[in-house]
């Protein structure tokens, strides 16, 4: 999402501190169209997030908001923008609170250990994603494989 | 999620990365050298979820034929049962872990089997029954790939912002 990703470099330990954070945007104006195609290439086509007259007239909802699975999808391309598309242990998310058409998201990835998994380095990540007011819409952890 | 056989392919990886801006060639461009450079294409950290397109009966999309509880002449096409939508579900929490990558060629099964239930009590959106679910996605030589673990909540009332 920013600057060219087959650039990444891979992550060193060496050069890695606990209590570094690394920061990346998450998307700017989310837009129902990029919910839809979420809906598309997922297979969630609930209409609470891709059809605007249920969700407001059935459901109850001021708009269609993004899937959980959306913003966690947008955060892990940032994520492997940063750490490399093949370094990736494991990655979680709570989904807490909803993501609407227009939000612009900023993601935190927070170094919280450097540690040895099999011979391996590795880093934690303490992911925090918030919206354009400052509002916590998802938290999460990673573990991703890095360079000596 | 049940997919009995989730063949991943190019073209399934490709959309899914754009929906999720991934945009690094692994995703999508098998000539590229830094694509070369990771062992060839592979998935973005959240695809295995595509899987619902291969479970027959997953019950968020539209089949031809069948009630959809989606706006048509009327706001909604039929009354409103519990699962997924209508204010009543949501989804909590996700978890993978990462045990190979998933590269186009490989047909994946996925096994899912319940795991805890708890339940809280929120101002906002009254009770609310958490559900885990985990799903096994093996490869054909029965190797575990990726591990998912799913929450779902019930929540007791439409949470608004």
């Amino acid at each position: 999402m920013s600057g060219d990703p087959s650039e990444t470099v891979p992550l060193r330990a060496s050069e890695l501190s606990v209590g570094q954070h690394l920061g990346a945007p998450i998307v700017d104006n989310l837009t129902r169209t990029r919910i839809v195609q979420y809906a598309g290439a997922s297979g969630d086509y609930n209409p609470i997030h891709t059809d605007e007259r249920f969700a407001t007239e059935a459901a109850g909802y001021p708009s269609v908001f993004a899937h959980g699975m959306l913003t966690m999808g947008l955060t892990g391309s940032a994520l492997t923008d940063l750490v490399g598309v093949d370094r990736l242990t494991e990655y979680g998310a709570r989904f807490v609170a909803q993501v609407w058409p227009g939000d612009t998201l900023t993601g935190d990835f927070e170094i919280t250990a450097k540690r040895r998994i099999d011979g391996h380095d590795v880093i934690d990540l303490a992911i925090t994603v918030t919206n354009q007011d400052g509002r916590k819409v998802l938290t999460g952890s990673a573990t991703a494989r890095v360079d000596p | 999620m049940t997919a009995e056989r989730f063949p991943v392919e190019a073209g399934h990886i490709m959309m899914f990365a754009r929906a999720v801006g991934a945009e690094h060639p692994a995703y999508h461009d098998p000539d590229d050298p830094a694509t070369a450079a990771v062992g060839g294409i592979l998935a973005p950290p959240t695809f295995v979820q595509a899987s619902a397109q291969f479970d027959p009966d997953y019950f968020l999309r539209p089949k031809h034929g069948e009630p959809w509880f989606g706006s048509g002449a009327e706001a909604s096409g039929v009354e409103r049962t519990g699962g997924g939508g209508g204010g009543s579900g949501l989804h909590a929490e996700q978890h993978f872990t990462y045990h190979k990558p998933v590269r186009p060629g490989m047909v994946l099964h996925a096994v899912t089997r319940d795991g805890e239930t708890w339940e809280k009590h929120s101002e906002r959106a009254g009770r609310l029954v958490f559900r885990e679910s985990i799903t096994e996605y093996r490869d054909e030589s029965d190797e575990l790939v990726v591990t998912a673990r799913s929450v779902g909540v019930k929540t007791e009332k439409v949470v608004n912002p």
